[in-house]
């Protein structure tokens, strides 16, 4: 059981919270993630660290409501448990030479590419950053991405806040002043991710995603999260979740996070 | 005397037509009168031979005296004194393999039914016993148990009894290991296991879930800032093993782990109640015929899939499981391929299963393991529509311990090293179970749990002596 002492609406369906849990904060870095659970017949989910403080003995997750879990941890207010909270788990993110890097969140991606960005900070790099969402209303840490960015550029699909378009015509225009760019990390939707992942191999700038796969325990042992990067099947809890992007079937990523589509329908009803 | 009755009675269970609307246990176990029937076909040995078949040495003739004695209480008495979770080996132990395989009436007639009394006595204490367990009063110092499966339950329970202070740490919000996530409600009531935890924190054992040794803590950090003397690893083998052919990622095709966990452990044949969903399918292709195949392809039956096949490489003498499972599997409309071995899962435009690919198989020279190696025969290849394939042809163990570990030794396979005591590489750090095996089974698992247990306190001992 883990308490909530922070909770933020970060938009009508997006979900901040800070959670006690010293164990995990202890030894959490940028890319892990936890498996929660927060009902007595709950399922297991997995949502990436998007803060950590080893001090306070705290971490932050940052929760979209698209599914039933996410949906019931929504109801949860400040003074409330997390039923079950295990973690970190996955490797650490591991970043390719060079000091030059561009961090991307798009959407409920921003939470996890933060801590992304916070360290590459501290640690001297230079960080570009990028945030894009649908809408002004589901953008979120922009003074916090600020904070640990030399630069940030905001987009939406609207125009209704920074550049009208995507994340990926900023990062175009980037390369096309020629800025040093030795790698970049994006984090956000399938579709986002993927075309990071085609602008940035014309370029050849390495290019890191992260995946939120499908999964059960989230330690190795089911291998519901499996998938194929350059040819070999590798675990996303395990292996990842952060992979090469240029490397990655995202495709095939896709079709498995659509899995459960028709039981998630069934769950609505029930709820 | 009178002449022996030459086959075991016979257990009563649910009929097959019946049971595969249910996830309700399938044998219901003896009565009273059966049991004592039963135990009048054993033979009290002088020399009992089952005993050597017994990974924990069970004083098998004494305690079946004691069920012809109708003393039910001294029966579970003496099975308790060597095997902590006899309700639990005597549903899932292969007894065929072990003790009844070389009991003296198995030679002639069938042997007697030894799991089945086991199991017997067990329930009877189950229903029956109003004793009290009072806690150890445990002062000694502090071992930590990785994993809560059979291995890491069995040790926790010898240590605590020698007076250690025992703490469990699980990585799943329950504990249990295999025989929660693994083992079907069918075949083992999670009551059972649960009976069997509470027991052990009734001593005094500590059991922390959620906590993921390796990557929430160390076990060097367990060893030197937590202050645990020693560690016993009972992480089991819970890395699943794939086909390797074209068409395993598309959806509808499972690990047996991941199956059976959403099955057993997650309640998803209890959907939408129980949250976490599975595909039933139509068809389902359970590849492999091992203990674990059998139990997919039941739990395939009963979530409710109106074609069920085990798709098999070998013949089935080669087949793996239990006879007694491929029996219940049988009876209860498993169709069998045998010398079929899939090539490929074939999909649609969506991703999603529609079929699986096989060649027909015939059988070679042996091989290592003795078995005649299985060869394809050219031009047999063949399809047949299914939209769930379920993969289980086996699972290595996990590797999250040894990667995290520097300076513990693992084999080739994966396995931690250990010697016949459970000593690793590291000092006082032990090992047992599949971990070390690979996977085997649960009284295996035991055995080893209960002799690191020994290694364990020795070790402590020696150390505290050098000290002074």
């Amino acid at each position: 059981m883990n308490k909530i002492i922070e909770r933020q609406d970060l938009a009508t369906s997006l979900k901040k919270f800070v959670v006690e849990a010293p164990m995990i904060a202890r030894r959490a870095q940028p890319g892990q993630f936890v498996m929660l659970r927060v009902h007595e017949q709950g399922e297991r989910i997995p949502l990436t660290i998007a803060d950590f403080d080893r001090e306070r003995g705290t971490i932050t997750l940052v929760a979209q409501e698209v599914g039933r879990t996410t949906r019931l941890l929504g109801r949860l207010n400040e003074g409330d448990y997390i039923l079950d909270l295990l973690g970190p788990l996955g490797e650490p993110t591991a970043h390719p030479e060079g000091k030059n890097a561009v961090c991307i969140g798009g959407g409920v991606g921003i939470a996890p590419v933060y801590p992304e960005a916070k360290e590459l900070h501290q640690k001297g790099y230079n960080v570009t950053s990028i945030i894009g969402a649908r809408t002004s209303e589901l953008l979120f840490f922009e003074e916090e991405m600020a904070a640990v960015s030399n630069e940030l550029f905001v987009a939406t699909d609207d125009g209704s806040k920074g550049h009208h378009g995507f994340v990926t015509d900023i990062l175009q225009k980037l390369i096309d002043e020629g800025r040093p760019i030795d790698f970049v990390i994006a984090v956000g939707p399938i579709p986002m991710m993927k075309a990071v992942a085609d602008l940035t191999r014309k370029y050849g700038i390495k290019t890191i995603v992260s995946l939120n796969s499908m999964m059960v325990d989230g330690t190795g042992m089911c291998g519901g999260c499996r998938v194929t990067v350059g040819g070999e099947v590798k675990f996303t809890c395990v292996d990842g979740p952060s992979f090469d992007a240029h490397l990655l079937d995202f495709d095939e990523q896709m079709r498995r996070l659509c899995m459960y589509r028709e039981q998630e329908k069934m769950s609505e009803v029930d709820e | 005397m009178a002449r022996i009755r030459p086959t075991k009675h016979p257990m009563p269970a649910q009929p097959p037509e019946e049971r595969i609307k249910n996830f309700d246990e399938v044998t219901h176990g003896y009565s009273e009168d059966v049991a004592v029937q039963e135990a009048l076909r054993c033979l009290q040995c002088k020399n009992p031979r089952c005993v050597e078949g017994c990974p924990v040495g069970i004083d098998i003739p004494g305690f079946i005296l004691k069920i012809r004695e109708k003393d039910f209480q001294g029966a579970i008495d003496i099975l308790k004194d060597k095997n902590s979770l006899p309700a639990i080996c005597g549903r899932v132990c292969p007894q065929e393999d072990q003790c009844e395989k070389l009991c003296i009436v198995g030679i002639k007639n069938e042997p007697v039914a030894i799991g089945r009394l086991e199991r017997f006595a067990a329930d009877w204490e189950a229903r029956h016993s109003k004793a009290e367990v009072k806690p150890v009063e445990a002062t000694g110092p502090k071992v930590a148990v990785v994993g809560s499966g059979p291995a890491g339950l069995t040790a926790a329970g010898e240590l605590i009894k020698k007076g250690y202070r025992v703490t469990i740490f699980e990585a799943f919000h329950q504990p249990g290991g295999v025989l929660m996530y693994g083992i079907p409600e069918f075949r083992l009531p999670k009551a059972i296991v649960e009976r069997e935890i509470e027991y052990l924190k009734k001593l005094g054992v500590d059991i922390q879930l959620n906590v993921v040794v390796g990557r929430t803590i160390t076990l060097e950090e367990l060893l030197t800032k937590e202050g645990y003397e020693a560690v016993f690893v009972g992480t089991g083998a819970g890395l699943p093993y794939f086909l390797n052919i074209p068409g395993e990622n598309l959806n509808g095709v499972y690990s047996a782990n991941e199956f059976l966990t959403r099955t057993n452990l997650m309640r998803a044949y209890q959907f939408p109640k129980w949250h976490t969903p599975i595909h039933i399918g139509k068809r389902v292709a359970v590849v492999g015929a091992g203990n674990v195949a059998m139990d997919a392809a039941r739990t395939a039956l009963r979530l409710g899939a109106e074609e069920v096949t085990i798709v098999y490489r070998r013949s089935e003498a080669e087949m793996p499981a239990r006879k007694e499972e491929i029996e219940h599997a049988r009876e209860e409309g498993v169709r069998f391929k045998l010398l079929t071995n899939p090539v490929e899962i074939l999909g649609n435009e969506k991703g999603w299963v529609t079929g699986l690919r096989c060649i027909k198989m015939e059988l070679g020279e042996p091989d290592a393991s003795g078995r005649r190696r299985p060869v394809p025969i050219p031009g047999s290849e063949f399809e047949f529509p299914v939209d769930v394939v379920v993969v289980a042809v086996g699972q290595g163990p996990n590797p999250l311990i040894p990667r995290t570990t520097p300076g513990l030794e693992t084999s080739k396979w994966g396995t931690i090293v250990a010697d016949e005591t459970g000593a690793t590489s590291i000092p006082g750090v032990f090992a047992g179970g599949d971990v070390v095996t690979g996977a085997a089974t649960v009284i295996k698992a035991m055995g080893a749990g209960k002799i690191a247990a020994e290694a364990i306190d020795k070790y402590i001992k020696s150390k505290q002596k050098e000290e002074k």
